[in-house]
């Protein structure tokens, strides 16, 4: 085993926090991304509690690694991600979209600290996270930047632009992350718009390719090392996941891309996530 | 050094700020031979990106490059740059008020050959309705340089709208740009015509024509947005009537957004411009704009229209 029990514990425990971080912001009664939330939880614990360097004291420091939802709609799981670390107050996330505050149904750069970049329009993030590499190299800034994307998400023709771009410029310290759960809002990736073989697209793009089981925390963690590895070239991780991860009545049902909870569905989230 | 074309212009001055300010960043989307961001490539060719035919992930690209602490400058032909990336702009750099430059080059009917596909005559509307945007139209080369340096000082997203070809210069020259406040050029007393880009030295020569007729003040109004809502108001309000006059479809532009201020004011206005239709080709830029009635006559004709009554 290349890491410690201890340490695949403590970011399995504090992803299960994040997925129950999101099952509160969303709450009773108010539709909420639950699905690709949960299905991408044990990623961005990885990245937020051990792999990224990052400080919530000061969210704008220059050589820090940075990490951009490109699925940009599963923001409650970044919000409970940065409550987690400290950026904010994790009491917050409870008043998740109400009428003027600083925690937006999608991500604000303007009004959350440590989020990067304003995304939701899907197909766009990867783009952002290439500029930003480009910047940090113009700088040599040595970290790197992490976009997770969505199956879904994939029929967007700017993210096969950007995966162009990020090959032709070598950008290395480009991390995709595909959420590989293979539901988008309307069903079945295969049923509604069939944008796989993923690996073979990725690979012909130029960008170095792994593929791992997305719940999986050594996995993980071994993936993210190997993409440090790798020089001259962008990786991208295909992380196969279950959408909806950890509720089981929300697992694999479409109803809960952006669904509502009733109070027992919300009870039984917690208990299951306890 | 003195440009006649708007192009020139802004290549090279940004070449000019690149040299002390390494913030700057220029993205071409394989027309920098074109937008003269070729200058930069060939003056500082780390910090110019060729993004290949692909506008939307160019813009987005810049909105990353920002948030490390560049400016970018993203170029393309004004109907790509600020229609095909509009989604880019409005939801990431717009809504971040991210430090993005885009410029958009061969605008209204500039690139006369290519015909509607290519003339921008919605690009000001389209820009100016998105909340954070500044937009700026320079009334000639002159303009352009000291728009640019206005820019890169101005902390936000902004919205270059130049033109293809060569004309003369109708600003001074060196003449320190401030984003938000128009020039008078002319004054007079019958008749404010507000206008913007080539359109302005045309407003110059149809006041000068009817100088024993009307009393005719012109208005360079560089700054779309944001519109100066107190100078449009103190520059119509001693005359009769207004007439807007601009190189861009009358929905929208220049003339919507002084109309939006001089509404509470109870001043006739008339429209110069593109009326609500596309472009079309011709052999030459003059042909074009003579065909889409963007002359000095029309100008000429529109004043006289709104003298009349008062005479």
């Amino acid at each position: 085993m290349k890491y410690s029990k201890e340490l695949i514990d403590e970011l399995n425990q504090k992803a299960k926090k994040l997925r129950k971080d999101v099952v509160i912001s969303i709450g009773v009664g108010v539709a909420g991304h639950i699905g690709g939330s949960n299905s991408s939880a044990d990623i961005v614990s990885a990245l937020y509690f051990h792999k990224m360097k990052h400080d919530p004291k000061n969210p704008k420091m220059p050589d820090r690694d940075r990490f951009l939802l490109s699925k940009g709609h599963v923001a409650i799981l970044q919000y409970a991600a940065l409550a987690e670390s400290g950026y904010f107050p994790v009491e917050d996330l409870k008043k998740t979209k109400e009428i003027g505050f600083y925690l937006q149904g999608h991500p604000d750069v303007l009004k959350t600290p440590g989020i990067e970049a304003g995304t939701g329009s899907l197909g766009q993030g990867l783009s952002i996270g290439l500029g930003m590499a480009l910047g940090m190299k113009l700088d040599h800034i040595d970290r790197k930047v992490y976009v997770l994307v969505g199956d879904g998400e994939s029929a967007e023709g700017q993210i096969w632009e950007a995966a162009m771009a990020a090959s032709a410029f070598k950008a290395d310290n480009l991390v995709a992350i595909v959420d590989n759960n293979g539901l988008q809002a309307n069903g079945k990736v295969t049923d509604r718009f069939n944008s796989y073989p993923l690996i073979p697209k990725w690979e012909s793009f130029g960008w170095n390719v792994i593929e791992i089981d997305g719940h999986n925390m050594e996995e993980i963690l071994s993936a993210f090392d190997e993409a440090d590895m790798v020089k001259g070239k962008p990786t991208v991780i295909i992380a196969h996941t279950v959408k909806g991860k950890g509720v089981s009545f929300a697992e694999n049902v479409v109803g809960f891309h952006n669904g509502m909870l009733t109070e027992e569905n919300y009870a039984q989230a917690l208990k299951e996530l306890s | 050094m003195t440009y006649t074309n708007q192009r020139m212009a802004y290549g090279n001055t940004l070449v000019e700020l690149g040299k002390e300010d390494k913030r700057i960043v220029v993205l071409d989307a394989d027309l920098g031979g074109s937008t003269m961001g070729k200058l930069f490539e060939a003056a500082y060719p780390e910090r110019h990106f060729e993004m290949g035919i692909a506008e939307a992930n160019m813009t987005s690209v810049a909105a990353g490059l920002a948030q490390t602490g560049k400016i970018p400058f993203t170029n393309s032909f004004a109907v790509f740059a600020g229609g095909r990336a509009y989604d880019q702009i409005r939801q990431t750099i717009a809504i971040g008020k991210l430090n993005v430059k885009i410029c958009g080059s061969s605008s209204g009917m500039s690139d006369f050959g290519d015909g509607a596909t290519h003339q921008a005559i919605e690009d000001m509307a389209i820009m100016r309705a998105i909340p954070n945007m500044t937009v700026i139209c320079p009334a000639d080369a002159n303009e352009t340089v000291q728009a640019v340096k206005a820019m890169v000082e101005l902390d936000g997203p902004c919205y270059l709208r130049l033109n293809r070809n060569d004309y003369e210069n109708v600003t001074p020259e060196d003449k320190p740009f401030e984003i938000g406040i128009p020039s008078v050029l002319k004054e007079g007393s019958d008749i404010v015509v507000f206008a913007t880009g080539i359109m302005v030295g045309k407003a110059l020569e149809a006041a000068e024509e009817l100088k024993d007729k009307v009393s005719v003040k012109v208005v360079n109004v560089s700054t779309i947005k944001p519109m100066n809502k107190e100078a449009v108001i103190k520059q119509a309000k001693d005359c009769k009537a207004v007439v807007t006059v601009e190189e861009h479809s009358i929905v929208g532009g220049l003339g919507s957004a002084v109309s939006e201020v001089l509404c509470k004011e109870c001043k006739p206005i008339e429209f110069v411009g593109v009326e609500d239709t596309f472009g079309g080709s011709g052999h030459n830029y003059n042909d074009v704009l003579e065909y889409y009635k963007l002359t000095k006559e029309h100008i000429v004709e529109s004043i006289l229209k709104m003298v009349e009554p008062y005479k």
